[in-house]
Parts: C-alpha cells; structure tokens; sequence
C-alpha cells in the first residue's frame, strides 16, 4: 500500500482531538497515510484553503458547512462529511459580574435553563430602565451552534439575540480578554475557552451544551463535495484511521496520552492537566460552585462520529430561528446531502 | 481611469502593510488607510467606510469581518467577499499568498481586479523576502555551528583549521551526512565529555 500524504487543517480546539490523535499516535500512518496537520485561525480560511485545494480536509463547524454548501452569506463552496469529529462540547459562560448578577435575580435553580434565562431577561429590563447599554455576548463565528445555543437560550426568555442582546463574534483565541476587559459580558465556545475563563478567574460557566441542545452536532470532517467520490481511497483511508482513533478516544484509560497530544505546542498549545479534566466531563464552574461531573460534555465515541442527515433538518431549524435562513424543502435536501454516512460504508467492508 | 477607491488594509504585520500600501499607492490608489489592531474594527470600518477591504489570513478576526460585513446593520453598505468564479484562478493565487479581499456589493469586477494583483503580488513578494532572510540566518547559524566545531577538533587533535575543516569535511562525505549535522555532533559530544 502506498502511502496517502493528505494536508486537513484544523483549529485549536478540543474537538480536534480525533484528527490530532490520528495524526499524532500513529493510527494514521497504519492506514496508509501521511497526515498532515494544518492549524488555522479562522473558519473562513479552513473553507477558504478547503476550496482552492490547499487542503484535502478541514476540522469544520456543521453549521458553516451548510452555509457555505448553500451560499449563504455570500460564498458558495459545497461541502460534504463522511464523518463526524465529535458531538457537543460548547459552554456558555458569563464574565463574574453578570454571572453573580443573574444569580442575585434568578427566581429558583440557575442549572435550570429557563430560569437562568428569565434571570438573564429580569437584568436586561432592568438595564434598559436605568439607561444603561445592552448587554453584549460572542459567538466565535456568524453562522455556528453557539450562536444557536446562545439565540435558543435566550428565546426561552422571550428575549432576542441580536436586538435585546448584542450579538459579537470573538476569534476563540480572544475569549478570555474579551470577557475580561468587558468588551462581552458572556460568550459561547467550544472547550476549552469556558474552562480557561474560569481557571482566569474572569468567568463562570452557567450552562454546558448539553444542558442546552443535547447531542449537538458540532463539528464534522469536510472535504470538498467533488472530492468525497473523486478521491474515495483517501476519504476511505482517512475514515477508517479516525474510526479507530475514536475507539481509542472512548477508552478512559487513553485519556491521559490523548490530553498530552492535545496539549503539544503545535496543537492545542494548552495545559495537559486542563484538558484531560475536559476529556473526563469535569467542568469547573466558577462563581463559587465546585466542579460539575457532566458525562457527556463532549462526544468522540462510535455513535457521535456517525453522520446522520437528521442533523440537517435539526441545524437548518436553528438558522431560520435565528433568521439566517428560510429552511425550504428545497434547501434541507440539498443540507441533508452533506452527511454522508460513509462511516457504514466502511465497517461493511 | 482614476481608481477613486477607498481601500482599507487588515495587517497586523507592519512591514508587509507598508509593501502593500507603497504598491496600491504605486497603481494609482490614494484613499489608502491600514488598520493593525484587531480590536475595534468595526469602528474603524463604520468610520472610514471602505470600498475595498485587504485582510491578511493569518489575522484571526477574519470571523467576526465576514459575519460583521453579513448580519451587522453597523456597515452602512453591504460588504461581500470579493469570490469572482468566472475567475478562480485569481481567487487561488490569492488564498495561496495569504490574502482576502472583501468588496462593496456592486463594485465591478474589473476595478477590483488590478488591487487584488497588486495586493498578491506584494504578499508574495514580502515572503520571499521573508524566507530569504530565514535562509540567510540559518546560513549563518550552520557556519556559527561549524566554525565552533572546527575549533573544538583543533584543540582536541592538535591540527591547523584547514586540516581540521577537511577531516570533518571527509567525515561528513563518509558518513553520507551534512556539514552541519557532523559539527552538531562534535559539539554535543564535547559538552557530555567536559
């Protein structure tokens, strides 16, 4: 078998972890390829590279991937998944003042998201009347879940994203001071920024991704549409090497050699420790609450990687709620094309 | 044709921002404001109202300009990424040089064609320039490193610098291996031995 070099770019995130662990453990190389991993600085630039062919694959947002399959906010690039790279994994996170103001007016169980959001409703009310500007939360990009968490989050308050509250969009890597200088009073990401804020002691995590939309489809493996069948060896290759890296991922005794990999200063460039607590659901929570033990903050195992074009129908309903777009009959096929359960394909074989 | 076009520059990297700036200013371009902080963009961009706007890719706020220039009613123009598919080709090369280059809707292909050359132009050149400069210092590094174990085999064995120059230069052609990497070695050796 001749060896594949294939180039996948990717983001400093946690949910990288299966193309860092395939690339980095040697799981990749036992099927035949040389990966390559790119780090990046944008999601423009992954679908940007992705397009002109500078990358084979790219580490990519489910809901970007339907924006730019679809056109939508102005580039057209089509995109389709053969797999999955994790499910969930986002946090939403409050700078420590807003965090203990929302707990000085919520009216019952803060874990409770309807209550938290009514809380969040009772402090905008109450700034408007004292003639003080609107509260303002990130996203870290337009068209993602966290923008969606965010927007469904606050709908359960009546409130909208974008007019009650401003909507900004943060680059994950400005997080943390962006919270702290009060540039945002909340932010939702994908870890480990929520944990970095609270570590810095500049945030507090109200609510995990699961609390709020279980089973996130967050983000998935893109290759160019014209790809997937084009180049079907690579992509058959690249999926079988990241369907064993995700049994090796869901093995807890594998936790700490993940987090280290994670952790080199050409990935993630974070604390080893940090990681492997996010790898093993421990959260910390800031504001004064101890550590929450959440089992599935974040998802590598068999089943999250699996592509289901369900999650279309599901992310196009959010983006019309958010007003991103008009989901038509028309718009959710072409959506629903993108996930492509290759994955099955393959343990056929 | 005078090019009366507002051209707003993202770089955080001043030298290449000036290199970009000199060849627009070259081409015609007068209205030319270059912006290095990420932070407060869209002030910059609700005050100055470009026509044109250059963003270098290894900036991470190109984000949050695309969703600004999307969704915000801050921009008082509707803004798109310059994608022009009848023409990928320059698309490519631009990607390619590390550049992207955002449009006031309506502006006609053929005006922002010349800036985009000029823009991928002078980012290919600054890292030519770059890589140059990176190959010249390492020049200078691996001479450092050998000029270090030339003296080290003098000492050692007793021997003139040419005569220790080229023992190591038949030890290298011998062991199928680099100048450098032999001198390395050398060095390593007798900083264990010391």
């Amino acid at each position: 078998m001749t060896t594949l070099h294939l180039r996948v770019g990717f983001m400093p995130l946690v949910d990288a972890a299966l193309l860092i662990a395939a690339a980095d453990s040697g799981i990749a190389q036992a099927h035949g390829l040389a990966l390559e991993l790119v780090r990046d600085v944008s999601w423009s630039n992954l679908r940007d590279r992705l397009h002109v062919r500078l990358l084979d694959a790219a580490h990519m947002l489910a809901p970007a991937a339907i924006a730019s399959t679809l056109g939508i906010g102005g580039v057209t690039a089509p995109m389709a998944a053969p797999l999955m790279l994790n499910l969930n994994g986002n946090a939403l996170t409050l700078s420590a003042r807003r965090f203990e103001e929302v707990a000085r007016v919520a009216m019952g169980d803060l874990a409770d998201p309807s209550i938290s959001a009514q809380a969040l409703a009772t402090l905008v009310s109450s700034r408007k009347a004292s003639g003080l500007p609107p509260l303002a939360f990130a996203a870290v990009f337009g068209f993602s879940c966290h923008t969606y968490l965010l927007h469904d989050w606050m709908a359960l308050a009546g409130l909208r994203l974008g007019e009650d509250i401003r909507l900004t969009i943060v680059p994950p890597v400005r997080t943390v001071e962006a919270l702290a200088s009060g540039e945002v009073d909340g932010f939702c990401a994908g870890a480990p920024w929520n944990t970095l804020a609270v570590e810095a002691g500049v945030g507090a995590i109200l609510h995990c991704g699961v609390d709020l939309m279980p089973d996130c489809p967050e983000k998935l493996l893109a290759w160019r549409a014209d790809d997937v069948e084009r180049r079907s060896e690579a992509v058959a290759r690249l999926n079988a090497a990241l369907v064993e890296a995700s049994h090796w991922a869901s093995n807890e005794s594998n936790w700490p050699a993940l987090a280290r990999m994670l952790a080199a200063p050409d990935r993630l460039a974070a604390a080893p420790a940090l990681i492997e607590a996010i790898l093993c659901g421990e959260i910390v929570q800031g504001g004064g609450r101890p550590p929450r033990h959440v089992p599935s903050y974040i998802r590598f195992d068999a089943a999250a990687i699996r592509p289901d074009p369900a999650y279309a129908d599901r992310l196009l309903a959010a983006m019309a709620r958010a007003g991103h777009v008009d989901a038509t009959p028309d718009l959710v096929e072409r959506a629903r094309a993108i996930f492509r359960p290759f994955a099955e394909e393959l343990a056929r074989r | 044709m005078a090019p009366n076009l507002r051209i707003l520059i993202v770089d955080a990297n001043q030298v290449r921002a000036a290199i970009i700036e000199d060849g627009l200013r070259d081409a015609g371009y007068e209205q030319l404001i270059r912006l290095s902080a990420t932070t407060g963009l869209v002030a910059a961009i609700e005050a100055h109202d470009p026509d044109v706007v250059i963003i270098d890719l290894e900036d991470p706020s190109r984000d949050a300009l695309a969703d600004m220039f999307l969704v915000s009613r801050n921009v008082r123009r509707p803004i798109t990424m310059f994608v022009d598919q009848s023409d990928s080709a320059s698309i490519e090369a631009a990607v390619e040089a590390g550049v992207s280059a955002y449009i006031v809707d309506g502006l006609k292909k053929e005006r922002m064609q010349p800036i985009l050359q000029t823009c991928i132009s002078r980012f290919n050149a600054f890292r030519k320039l770059r890589e140059e400069l990176e190959e010249a210092r390492s020049q200078l590094d691996d001479r450092k490193t050998i000029d270090r174990a030339k003296g080290i085999v003098m000492r050692l064995k007793g021997l003139s610098e040419d005569e220790a120059y080229a023992l190591m230069r038949r030890t290298a052609m011998n062991e199928k291996r680099k100048l450098v990497d032999i001198a390395r070695s050398l060095i390593t050796a007798a900083e264990m031995l010391k």
